[in-house]
């Protein structure tokens, strides 16, 4: 079933790497069965795939984190094996993950040069490891970071601007990029397209892999889908091969539309969540935002305006410096989880996995986790009913395989956003918070979240949406509320919203903003 | 954790004033970065204030005896021994790791050293080869117990406390429980000498804490070590051979405690099982003043320092005013809660 890469007629040239029959097993699951790559030199190769495919696994056997059980790997037309990271790297092979994997505590240039650190007899040579990050740095166009501030200080998207610059150090000639996009604005994703664009002209290979077809269409040469671990299709045309043939390539199935159709407009009771000029220092001011029974809301705004504060503030998870949050007219405790909670409060964290999941526990326990003191008795947990109260929930958002002891930790990105969505199901709470609901879900298990949430909202549950994806706020959402610098600059109905409007407004209010501080200094 | 904290809050904190995507990395840590300084030295001030208000107290309460030459190196004989063993212990640590049998280690290498095989090693080659001796053992102890945590991966806790009990062991069975006096004159004649009126061992304890500062601070070895301990997937992937640093580690540790081990047969004039009983814990607790997470990733040596000069001089303020030892012990334990609240306030201004 898998064709002979080096063999294609059209380019006669030996490949830069090219993977055949990859296979590699864990414990109890096939994670790559039969992969085949070829990547020249010089191309943006594109890795698509649902969550689940074995392009995570793929990257780890290309870095050499993972050794394979059948099938080889050749550069430049002579097998090699990846044995180790130190194999990978020093062929050529650098990796830019997707969870940074960078060291909190030290220096920029220190994480840049982990590993190949310039030195002389174990002696490191710090100038010379700070003017190179420099260099680095200002070469992604971000001369703003400086080399030596500690990189647990800087925000996620500084912190990849440094996993890029690590990359780069490595002087490789196949750099592979673990959807790198998902933590950039607009602009910074522009930045760091020019910078793939230098790379392409310089010979080096990139393989990139990302869920958003557009920077495929703008940046991509070929691509090579994924699906359960086989390669289904190879060498496409990135700009060309149509969207449909693609979603279906990657599900199997043809996907009429990823948002549900039927929306039905909220009735027009009184709202149940009133959020009333709440205030955070240096993070956002005077927010309010009425939610109600029946609807949803969404949070629009690039990455740093505010929003996923916002959220975490009317939860309880930050103290608000002013302002107050009810639920049916009842106060919550300003800072207090508990009270959120209590009151029907319901959050899935934009880090599903440091802040939404116990990871190396069994799925019914992560579900039941919010509402433990149902299936208690003087203290005594309940399991029994704790299990079949789990499932059922767990069944309602169609987690797949329904294996409720299977740990968290070894389910796709779209299953434990089910899971955290389960959990609130259980708990039968009536606010919803969503924040970056889709972030690392696939394309079919979106659709299937979205559908679950219109299903919750037509119950009754009134749910706020926060995305950095414009199209997927105004697609799901009854009104949107747009963020820019920590302030609400519009609340309107999505229906009369487009992105280009929503990301204009923004720009908009950037400008307006700069010329008035402008104004004050003079 | 902290990392998503950090990173979200400050994220919003960059001025309006870009359009285009400028990240939002903040200055203020630049400022601490910059100046040639390690990234740690801001940090240590709150240690600086806690170390000088503890000596104020013992001025203003013992005068004379507190403020003599003589006392101060009696603050400082008593650093020494504890003191090596707590920068060993900030490795440690801070790649992520933990060492409880260091004080055992310290009494094997002791006995080990002054065994009438040794002692009469050391007639024929010289002193060296009981320095020789208490530095390998301790190393090899080191050795012993990185490779379990290493490659057994046997929790550090686990794998240092079982060394805790045999090394320790070991020592009652080398030593039959008995003290051994040292009776080499080259020995005692080197360790116990004070040119210039500053005791050998302070000396000994000047140059650990310099190389340990320079290791840790100065050297790929010591980059990889906050690596390893404060993101150890990402040093892998990185290329970090983790598991053999990790035995580096440990067996920088043993080395500590060899040294030490030497430091206290010349002031005691003895090698003995029971040396060294309990000082894990001194050491930790010093290491832990310092400023240096438990989590691992984060540690400095001049903490370290302070943190052991912090618990000894208050030993000292209390012994000279006659207090108890159990009323100490109280001191003590109220000292490390304020000293890690101080250090967490000061973190957080200094960004």
């Amino acid at each position: 079933m898998s064709q002979p890469p080096a063999a294609d007629p059209t380019h006669p040239e030996t490949p830069l790497l090219a993977m055949r029959g990859i296979v590699k097993e864990f414990p109890g699951v096939r994670a790559l069965d039969g992969v085949d790559l070829t990547v020249r030199a010089g191309e943006v190769h594109c890795l698509l795939g649902q969550n689940g495919a074995g392009k995570s696994t793929l990257i780890k056997v290309l870095a050499g984190a993972h050794g394979i059980d059948a099938g080889e790997v050749l550069w430049e037309g002579q097998p090699v094996s990846f044995g180790s990271p130190q194999d990978a790297i020093s062929t050529g092979v650098a990796t830019i993950y997707q969870e940074l994997d960078l060291v909190p505590g030290l220096s920029v240039a220190d994480n840049i040069h982990l590993g190949h650190e310039r030195a002389r007899a174990g002696i490191t040579r710090r100038a010379e490891q700070v003017s190179h990050a420099r260099e680095l740095l200002a070469r992604l166009g971000h001369e703003e970071i400086s080399p030596t501030a500690e990189v647990g200080s800087l925000s996620a998207a500084g912190q990849q601007v440094v996993s890029m610059a690590r990359a780069l150090s490595h002087d490789a000639r196949v750099i592979v990029m673990d959807e790198p996009s998902a933590v950039l604005d607009p602009g910074e994703v522009d930045g760091l397209f020019r910078v793939v664009e230098d790379l392409r002209a310089d010979g080096t290979a990139i393989i990139y892999i990302s869920h958003r077809l557009e920077e495929i269409r703008r940046i991509g040469d070929r691509l090579t889908v994924l699906k359960d671990g086989r390669t289904v299709a190879a060498d496409l045309d990135a700009r060309e091969t149509p969207t449909s043939e693609l979603v279906a390539l990657m599900t199997g199935r043809q996907l009429s539309a990823a948002y549900p159709e039927r929306r039905v407009p909220p009735p027009d009771t009184d709202p149940i969540l009133v959020v009333d000029g709440i205030r955070r220092a240096g993070e956002f001011t005077d927010v309010s935002l009425t939610v109600r029974p029946g609807e949803i809301l969404g949070i629009a705004g690039l990455v740093g305006a505010g929003r996923s504060e916002i959220v975490e503030t009317i939860f309880g998870a930050r103290r608000a410096d002013a302002g107050t949050v009810t639920v049916d007219g009842r106060p919550l405790r300003n800072g207090s989880v508990a009270s959120a909670v209590e009151l029907g409060i319901g959050l899935c964290p934009e880090e599903r996995k440091s802040q939404g999941l116990v990871l190396d526990d069994a799925i019914y326990r992560n579900i039941s986790l919010a509402s433990l003191p149902r299936f208690s008795r003087w203290g005594w947990s309940v399991d029994r009913a704790e299990r079949r109260e789990a499932e059922q929930a767990a069944r309602s958002v169609d987690v797949r395989p329904l294996h409720l002891d299977r740990h968290v930790r070894t389910l796709s990105g779209g299953n434990q956003q089910k899971i955290v969505l389960a959990r609130w199901l259980l708990q039968g709470c009536r606010v919803l918070l969503l924040d970056e609901p889709t972030r690392g879900v696939d394309v079919g298990a979106r659709a299937e979240i979205y559908a679950l949430v219109q299903d919750l909202a037509e119950s009754g549950v009134a749910v706020v949406v926060v995305s950095s994806d414009l199209e997927e706020v105004l697609g799901l959402t009854h009104r949107t509320l747009v963020v820019a610098d920590g302030r609400v600059i519009a609340d309107e109905p999505s229906d009369e919203l487009t992105a280009a409007d929503v990301l204009g407004r923004i720009l908009d209010q950037h400008a307006s903003d700069s010329t008035s501080t402008k104004g004050d200094a003079a | 954790m902290t990392t998503t904290d950090s990173a979200s809050s400050s994220g919003p904190s960059s001025p309006g004033s870009s359009t285009s995507g400028q990240t939002t990395a903040p200055t203020t840590p630049d400022a601490a970065g910059s100046g040639g300084l390690p990234i740690g030295f801001t940090r240590n001030l709150g240690l600086v204030i806690a170390f000088v208000v503890l000596c104020v107290v013992g001025a203003l309460t013992a005068g004379d005896r507190f403020t003599s030459v003589d006392n101060m190196m009696t603050i400082l004989r008593l650093a020494s021994v504890l003191g090596v063993v707590a920068v060993g212990m900030t490795f440690v640590i801070t790649g992520g790791g933990i060492d409880l049998s260091v004080g055992a280690v310290l009494a094997l290498a002791s006995v080990w050293a002054t065994t009438t095989g040794t002692q009469a090693m050391a007639d024929t080659f010289g002193w060296p080869a009981m320095v020789f001796t208490a530095m390998l053992v301790g190393t090899l102890c080191g050795v012993v117990t990185g490779v379990i945590i290493a490659y057994g991966k046997v929790v550090a806790f686990i794998a240092t406390l079982a060394m805790l009990v045999s090394a320790r062991g070991l020592a009652e069975i080398l030593a039959d429980r008995k003290t051994q006096i040292i009776e080499n004159r080259g020995f005692l004649d080197v360790f116990r000498a004070e040119p210039f009126g500053i005791p050998v061992i302070v000396v000994m304890f000047a140059v650990v804490a310099v190389a340990g500062w320079f290791l840790l601070n100065r050297t790929t070895f010591g980059r990889r070590t906050f690596a390893v301990g404060g993101n150890p997937e990402a040093a892998r992937l990185a290329g970090i051979k983790v598991q053999r640093h990790t035995v580096y580690l440990y067996a920088l540790a043993g080395l500590c405690a060899g040294i030490a081990a030497v430091m206290i047969m010349s002031r005691t004039t003895t090698g003995s099982s029971t040396h060294g009983t309990l000082l894990e814990l001194d050491a930790i607790a010093a290491v832990v003043i310092g400023g240096t997470l438990l989590s691992g990733g984060r540690g400095t040596v001049g903490g370290t320092i302070f943190g052991v000069l912090i618990l000894t001089t208050l030993t000292n303020v209390f012994t000279l005013n006659n207090l108890s030892t159990s009323a100490q012990a109280v001191a003590t334990g109220v000292i490390i809660v304020a000293a890690v609240l101080l250090q967490q306030r000061v973190a957080r201004r200094s960004g």
